[in-house]
């Protein structure tokens, strides 16, 4: 049995989804700039996608524009920040210890041009504090940039508090919402959030397709120059396919979002149920604010990497916050962020559910997970010395 | 692929896993702060390496590069496994990923480690390198 529990990595591509780009290449192949009925017709299909995206979490259609994806989204709702904030001399931005890189690499970038970055703590339960944010925010704060969910450990901030602090003290609020988009209820208006960056291959779109929405009064600067496509914040001859396939995705995913949630956390907490009775695990990140299909743990004594490529023999397709899957010396600067010590860091296992998963396929996990754990516990010199009582165990 | 079917062999199917309860020499190097540590047990008769067993807290290269060492100093005398080197480990491994090549130099400290232990233990205190132990990350990984 083949289970793929990494739906925060990328999902499956949805049928409608598929359908709906075949249509539009095989049919639909015209450029959306060009003059003939044909390329209005692709014009007419795209705006018809920005309606529906736009609808999804309530904002204007002229407010979305399409992007390569959420890092490019990020990284231009970051640069017009920049823009605003030098025009305005306001050189301070405020964001998290656990954002996405795509977010952490520009923000460090832009020390080089004389900005100071806040980064907010986050506590153990992986959510950020109102309190933690008053206190960051100063007189020159032009930006606030937090993410509605967090894609390792799941956990949902209180981004309505953030938006509403933001709106009052008139300061830019991005949310890099990758995440959260067509997996739980996202209301730009009410919420107060300036600006949002979606991807499609997180809901069941195609990858290389996203968006950012901006307010209508913010001013976006073009990360890409060239032609006048996006109102000319976005050169680049438009990605029919993809714009439709991830309309038709976002459409489907958030009509089916009340009941996914329903089945998908019934599924994830039957998992959490059996893992906790692994000895010495742990979950990390609050319960209850928190994503219906994520669930990530550390298992003491053990390291991440193999734990993947043992699971992958079994069927399993997980991911891991370990030093080795990140490609540095460093565990997940996220478990990190959370006060986890390393070495209890390395032994983490992130399982992301989607209403694809089923409860044979659950069983399967409960099944082969324990035993993973066990034999790799078994070979392990820190669970030889913590079982002998040489050292003391983290995890009780 | 990341990586090669020996190494995969050698991380599935580890030999000489357990421990030595009477070993002649014990070597634990590396560290949990930086995710890998290996712990390798010998038994020496008449300066032969009769038996060896080991445990690895590790990624999948960490795993297979100490089941390898193991198995290239077994039944060797102590001189000859002196002279393993991380190299020759990687070699007999078909390769491994650049950034994975720190692990090969763990499994070559974890050896000398075991040898030392064993030369303390006699009384003839040999001076072998140590510069994965503590890992100051000087390999530059």
């Amino acid at each position: 049995m083949r289970v793929y529990a990494d739906n925060a990595a990328t999902t499956k591509m949805s049928e409608i989804a598929i359908d709906t780009m075949i249509s539009y290449m095989k049919n639909e192949y015209g450029n959306p700039s060009s003059l003939y009925e044909k390329g209005q017709r692709a014009l007419e299909a795209i705006e018809r996608a920005r309606k529906s995206i736009a609808e999804v979490i309530n904002c204007k259609p002229e407010e979305i524009y399409f992007t390569s994806g959420g890092s490019e989204s990020d990284n231009q709702a970051i640069l017009s920040a920049t823009e605003i904030g030098k025009r305005k001399n306001k050189k301070h931005i405020i964001s998290t210890a656990f954002e996405h890189h795509a977010i952490l690499h520009p923000l460090e970038k832009l020390k080089n041009q004389g900005f100071e970055i806040t980064l907010l703590p986050v506590h153990e339960d992986g959510l950020v504090r109102i309190k933690d944010l008053k206190e960051a925010i100063r007189d020159d704060t032009v930006m606030v940039t937090v993410m509605f969910a967090n894609n390792e450990i799941g956990t949902i901030q209180p981004i309505k508090e953030i938006g509403s602090i933001c709106r009052e003290k008139g300061i830019i609020f991005h949310t890099d919402a990758v995440q959260a988009v067509g997996h739980i209820p996202i209301n730009v208006l009410e919420m107060n959030i300036d600006m949002l960056s979606m991807s499609a291959h997180k809901f069941h779109g195609p990858k290389g397709i996203g968006a950012l929405y901006v307010r209508k009064g913010i001013k976006l600067t073009g990360l890409i120059e060239g032609g006048a496509q996006e109102k000319g914040k976005r050169a680049g001859t438009e990605n029919v396919p993809a714009i439709m396939g991830m309309a038709a995705a976002l459409i489907e995913s958030n009509n089916g979002m009340e009941e996914n949630t329903i089945n998908i956390s019934k599924m994830r907490d039957n998992l959490m149920e059996e893992l906790k009775k692994i000895p010495h695990a742990k979950v990390n990140g609050s319960i209850i604010s928190r994503l219906p299909g994520n669930l990530n743990m550390c298992f003491e004594g053990i390291e991440g990497e193999s734990l993947l490529l043992l699971l992958d023999d079994k069927g399993v397709s997980a991911s891991s916050g370990s030093a080795c899957t990140s490609g540095s010396l460093d565990p997940s600067h996220v478990l990190l962020a959370l006060g986890l010590p390393h070495e209890i860091a390395h032994g983490s296992l992130r399982i992301s559910l989607s209403e694809y998963n089923s409860e044979e396929e659950i069983m399967h996990m409960v099944k082969v997970i324990p035993q993973v754990v066990a034999y790799l516990r078994s070979i392990s010199p820190i669970w030889n010395d913590l079982k002998e009582g040489r050292k003391e165990y983290v995890i009780q | 692929m990341l990586y090669s079917d020996k190494v995969m062999d050698h991380f599935r199917n580890p030999r000489n896993l357990g421990i030595i309860e009477d070993a002649d020499g014990v070597g634990e190097v590396g560290n949990a702060k930086c995710g890998d540590i290996m712990k390798i047990y010998i038994k020496v008769d008449k300066g032969i390496i009769t038996d060896v067993k080991f445990n690895t807290f590790g990624c999948g290269s960490a795993i297979a590069t100490s089941s390898m060492a193991t198995e290239m100093i077994k039944g060797k005398s102590l001189d000859e496994a002196l002279e393993l080197t991380n190299k020759a480990v990687v070699e007999a491994l078909d390769g491994l990923p650049k950034h994975k090549i720190h692990c090969s130099v763990l499994a070559e400290e974890a050896v000398k480690a075991a040898i030392e232990d064993y030369y303390n233990k006699e009384g003839k205190i040999e001076k072998t390198e140590h510069s994965c132990s503590g890992c100051t990350g000087c390999c530059g990984m």
